[in-house]
């Protein structure tokens, strides 16, 4: 037996139903809890907040390459901690795992990494700002941030510049996940500018894009009868965005969430119900059946887009596996985004 | 009819229970010497592949620190933010158990403590410390504070595995890694490890410390003993099936004249001989088990000492060897019986009986066996120059130990006849004749006399000659009295300083990793001194080596990397891109990879980043302990920093004591094989022998006269076996020494004799025949008078 298998079992418990995805539906016993009201406080609340039990720094990049081709990239720092305190040396209990891909129209490449805290290998610090695990790394300025992970088989080596302010999904940055009331502190800065290089087994490539970081903590931001969710960032032609999420229930309902980021700069929360993602169709993918295309529709704003992926194959083979890879949007708008899928077997 | 059949063949047993004891002990014997060395063999790959299993050794490379340093844990780190994908671990000895502390989250897959279901892999990561082992490690270990023990039966034995946090408080390593492990699957854009951890070095997957490998030579030897204990077993069991045949003639001929089908009679045979194979190999497997059960914690020892590989000194059951066990007792069954069942099918329905004629046809066969000895030991003697690899090694073994087994009742034969030609006096003439007339009888136990002999003087003669070999190579290494260690360049600096005035040398001991004619190589710089001069033994060497050596004129190579590179005195050798020549090979035993040494001074220039951390000090043996003192009380030099020669010798030596106790262990073994061989057979023929023996009483020959002589017969027989042993077993020793020995481990040792361990055997050899022969010698010494002269009246 595989001591990575069972720490990911006991930590991360794969969606056993009555637990939710990634054992994000387990009790928050001694850890903090999201409240309504918080005041952000930056650059504090850019790094760890090790008395929640889970955190992520979480960027996806919809990227162009000289010839037109579309590639995608992902950068993940996910923190989890046994215990509610940030500890030193190898008895810290907070662990960290990262995940980094990069997708192409025919080839998705994705690799994993896991470290303990308080050793060093992976951390967080606020200001100045790093997240790194191994020679990953997330560091720098809004200005100027450094993107870089590598695989086996690919790498990335990314520059990222802020665009524009952040976004605080829900109510001011607390977004409630069911109607039991689990929630997180969310929120992200969905315009960054992107410059740098991708390396593929067949060499490197010049790619120009736009990056979205979402940044989220919490104990326990799903209720126990929720499965998995999916996931849109959609980047709108017209200079507008939105990020909706479905939380899908063993009754077959569901729960949903939405943010609409206009060209503007105005946003707003969208409440449960107000947004529709229909699957239009499923693919085979590596580990699992996916829809991968979607109808996805938000009356409010006048939005009715079909999503497709841009590799129905971007499947991330990581410890936790869920699916995770660029989107082409067509019809009431036109666009690229990201949509992640979870809890699908 | 079938019943009745059966219970007429049974009858013969139960009218003849020695034979049946024969057959059963012989065939429960063989397959206890067997199933014994497969159980200790197969209880230390167990072992090791436990160990391979739980600690990756062997699958992975490796990072490891300069000899005698540990890895700081910054390095680790800095490693893991250049992209080197390594895991660290952290081990030592705590109460005999080996202590390894392993990262689970970076271990590559596969790795750790298993079956840790049930555990709380919180608790194992929090340094709150579970440790994992066999119960029995668990209870070397005794309590540790602040630990849960938790049995886990799949662990390597000795190794206990916990989280490296918990491994390092407890081992008092804080921030220390003994070595990495580095993922098979490394990430793009690497930097070299030179430029991370530049005294690191990566030691690939399968080099070095294979224990299999290294291990291999101790079990080969084992094996081949088990074989043969085997095959002289087999001797036993087909000489007992083939008389019980034969003296069973009568019965099968009345069977099948009552109507008996052909078929159904062999059937019946064959299922009663493997009903007896199945009886006698469960008590065969049974006491092997024993075997097995009193030897291991010998041989724990010895390939603890010898390798450093933890086995488990307590034997478990395992089924396979259960299975192989009987599977090897019905098999030698089936090979001992098939001859005969074949020779059943094929009798004349009425055909006379005939109870000498088992030994009758032995001796009309004895030409065809000649030749085909003959043939045997002409292709052993072309493979003993041809012979290279392992495998032709063992076919040289095999056609030399059934050759000459073969060709000893035709020696013997020749060698009677000679001497019945020159007896002078009847009584004389009689006894040489009738010898020769026995020896059909009595050959297939002295081939069993005659193999356990040799492989004695031939295993003997290789472990004896290794022990030599080993203690004066010992002697060559370990010429400085005692060594000490330093922890850094500038302790290293200060210990020179401080030992200068309180030692008559220095001698820095430094080496690097280098590869060498394309193999994995280690370098040594070395001073000159008179003490390489004095105690150096060269295999081969051009005239005034060291005086050469000394002056950077050349380098030694190791006998290994002199056979793998095809390497000979004279020859160039590349060392970082110098080329020297060859200037002398030494033996170098024990170490699996090739070795060069240069002087100090062309070390040095090649090599300017080594750094001499290790010295040998050469003092008189009898100011030691004073200087230890010294050094401990006023330099401050820890003492697991010092290590005296006489300790490592002791030490050393004290591991071939126990190797030696398996050795003779196995020795008397296999002789008590061989005699029970000799005394079933005299018993079994004596019976046979009362016609043949009447008429010689009946012309005055007393019978105690008659005992003695058997008594003298069956010692002389088992003495002309054991002068033609020596020969074989030193034929067996030089064949393992010079071909087997080199084509598994790239060195061949010197052979030496050692006549009176070969006197010893001898007389066990002629004890053990006299110890068989005089209970038959006693019952015929004994024969009532009126048993004699009833075969005058018997009608035959």
């Amino acid at each position: 037996m595989n001591v990575k298998a069972i720490l990911l079992a006991i930590c991360l418990p794969l969606a056993a139903a009555a637990q939710g995805f990634g054992g994000l539906g387990t009790n928050a016993a001694g850890f903090a809890v999201p409240t309504p009201g918080y005041a952000f406080d930056f650059p504090a609340d850019a790094g760890p907040h090790p008395d929640y039990r889970i955190e992520w720094w979480y960027v996806t990049a919809n990227l162009t390459g000289p010839d037109g081709t579309d590639y995608g990239v992902q950068w993940t720092l996910f923190r989890t901690a046994l215990a509610p305190e940030a500890g030193d040396g190898w008895s810290s209990p907070q662990l960290w795992m990262g995940h980094a891909a990069l997708t192409t129209p025919t080839a998705h490449y994705v690799t994993e990494r896991l470290a303990r805290g308080g050793i060093g290998q992976a951390g967080v610090t606020a200001a100045p700002f790093a997240a790194w695990i191994d020679e990953w790394t997330l560091a720098g300025p809004d200005n100027a941030m450094q993107m870089r992970a590598a695989g086996p088989d690919f790498a990335y080596d990314l520059t990222l510049s802020a665009q524009g302010p952040l976004v605080f999904h829900g109510d001011n940055g607390y977004s409630v996940k069911s109607a039991a009331g689990q929630a997180s502190y969310y929120y992200s800065q969905p315009r960054f500018g992107v410059s740098g290089t991708i390396t593929t087994p067949d060499g490197d490539i010049s790619v120009t894009g736009q990056a979205w970081l979402d940044r989220e903590w919490s104990s326990q931001p799903l209720a126990d009868n929720q499965t998995g969710w999916d996931w849109f960032s959609l980047s709108f032609d017209t200079g507008d965005k939105m990020m909706g999420f479905v939380l899908r229930q063993l009754d077959g309902a569901s729960y949903t969430s939405a943010t609409w980021i206009g060209a503007d700069g105005m946003t707003a929360a969208l409440p449960d119900g107000a947004l529709t993602a229909t699957p239009l169709e499923t693919h085979q993918s590596p580990g699992a059946k996916v829809p991968i295309e979607w109808r996805v529709e938000l009356p409010a704003r006048g939005v009715d887009v079909t999503v497709t992926a841009i590799n129905p194959d971007a499947w991330m083979a990581t410890s936790i596996p869920y699916w995770e890879g660029p989107v082409r949007i067509a019809g009431s708008h036109s666009g690229r985004g990201y949509l992640e899928m979870t809890g699908y077997e | 009819m079938t019943r009745a059949g059966f219970a007429a063949l049974l009858s013969h047993w139960r009218r003849n229970p020695l034979q049946l004891f024969t057959l059963l002990a012989g065939l429960a014997l063989a397959t206890a010497l067997w199933s014994g060395v497969q159980a200790v063999n197969a209880e230390a790959r167990a072992s090791y592949d436990a160990a391979a299993a739980t600690l990756g050794e062997g699958q992975f490379d490796q990072i490891l620190p300069p000899e005698g340093q540990t890895i700081p844990q910054d390095t680790y780190i800095a490693l893991r933010r250049a992209g080197w994908l390594v895991s660290p671990v952290t081990e030592g000895r705590m109460n005999g158990v080996r202590i390894v502390g392993l990262d689970p989250l970076t271990a590559p897959g596969g790795l750790g403590p298993v079956q840790v279901v049930d555990g709380d892999i919180g608790a194992f990561l929090s340094g709150r410390g579970q440790i994992y082992a066999t119960a029995e490690t668990l209870d070397r270990l005794g309590a540790v504070a602040n630990a849960d023990l938790i049995v886990t039966p799949d662990m390597a034995p000795g190794t206990a595995i916990t989280d490296i946090g918990f491994a390092q408080s407890l081992l008092d390593m804080h921030d220390e890694i003994t070595r990495l492990i580095v993922a098979p699957a490394q990430p793009l854009g690497r930097p070299p490890l030179s430029d991370i951890g530049p005294d690191l070095r990566l030691q690939a997957a399968q080099s070095g410390s294979d224990l299999g490998r290294l291990t291999d030579s101790f079990h080969l030897n084992l094996t081949a003993f088990g074989l043969l204990a085997f095959a002289v077993g087999i001797f036993i069991v087909h000489g007992a099936i083939g008389l019980a045949f034969e003296q069973r003639r009568p019965v099968v001929r009345t069977l099948r004249a009552l109507g008996m089908p052909l078929n159904r009679l062999i059937v019946l045979i064959a299922a009663e001989l493997m009903a007896m194979a199945l009886i006698a190999g469960v008590i065969g497997v049974a006491l092997g088990y024993l075997i097995a059960a009193t030897l291991l914690p010998d041989v724990a020892a010895t390939l603890r000492g010898l390798y450093g590989a933890d086995v488990s000194g307590t034997l478990q059951l395992r089924p396979a060897w259960w299975l192989s066990g009987l599977g090897i007792a019905v098999g030698g069954t089936a090979v001992a019986g098939a001859g005969a069942l074949w020779r059943l099918a094929r009798m004349p329905l009425l055909a006379a009986a005939q109870p000498r004629a088992w030994a009758m046809a032995a001796g009309a066969g004895a030409r065809w066996q000649g030749f085909l000895a003959l043939g045997l030991l002409v292709v052993a003697g072309v493979l003993a120059f041809a012979a290279t690899g392992l495998v032709a090694g063992f076919a040289l073994l095999a056609t030399l130990l059934i050759g000459a087994a073969l060709a000893l009742p035709v020696v013997l034969g020749a060698i009677l006849r000679v001497c019945a030609a020159r007896a002078r006096g009847p009584v004389a003439q009689w006894f040489w004749a009738d010898t020769r007339q026995q020896l059909p009888g009595l050959s297939l136990a002295l081939m069993a006399l005659l193999l356990a002999m040799a492989a004695n003087v031939g295993v003997s003669t290789m472990v004896s000659s290794f022990r030599l070999t080993f203690t004066a190579f010992l002697d060559q290494v370990l010429s400085s009295e005692l060594y000490v260690t330093a922890d850094s360049p500038e302790q290293a600096a200060a210990l020179v300083a401080f030992l200068t005035p309180r030692t008559d040398a220095i001698l820095p001991i430094q080496s690097a990793e280098q590869t060498l004619a394309g193999y994995p190589a280690e370098v040594f710089g070395a001073r000159d001194d008179a003490t390489y001069r004095t105690n150096w033994q060269f295999l081969d060497a051009a005239p005034d080596a060291w005086g050469r050596l000394a002056a950077g004129d050349g380098v030694l190579v190791n006998e290994q990397l002199s056979r793998r590179a095809s390497l000979a005195v004279g020859d160039p050798l590349d060392i970082g891109g110098t080329v020297f020549p060859i200037l002398g090979i030494y033996g170098d035993y024990g170490n699996p990879i090739g070795q060069a040494i240069l002087n100090e001074v062309p070390f040095a220039r090649l090599f300017p980043e080594a750094v001499a951390l290790r010295f040998g000090l050469r003092i008189a043996p009898d100011q030691v302990a004073g200087l230890t003192e010294t050094l401990s009380q006023d330099f401050g030099l820890p003492r697991d920093q010092m290590v005296d020669q006489a300790g490592i010798k002791a030490f050393s030596l004290n591991v071939f004591e126990r190797t030696f106790t398996v050795t003779d262990a196995l020795n008397i073994l296999t002789l008590s094989v061989a005699g029970f061989a000799i005394l079933m057979s005299l018993l079994t023929l004596a019976a046979m022998r009362l016609p043949q023996l009447a008429p010689v009483w009946a012309l005055g020959m007393t019978r105690g006269r008659l005992g003695w002589l058997e008594l003298l017969r069956a010692v002389l027989l088992a003495l002309l076996t054991t002068a033609l042993a020596l020969p074989l077993g030193l034929a067996l020793a030089w064949a393992l020494l010079a071909v087997v020995n080199v084509a598994a481990f790239g060195w061949r040792l010197p052979m030496y004799f050692f006549p009176l361990d070969y006197l010893r055997l001898g007389g066990l050899a002629m004890l053990a025949a006299a110890l068989a022969a005089l209970w038959p010698a006693r019952k015929l010494a004994r024969t009532p008078p009126a048993a004699l002269l009833q075969v005058f009246s018997h009608e035959r």
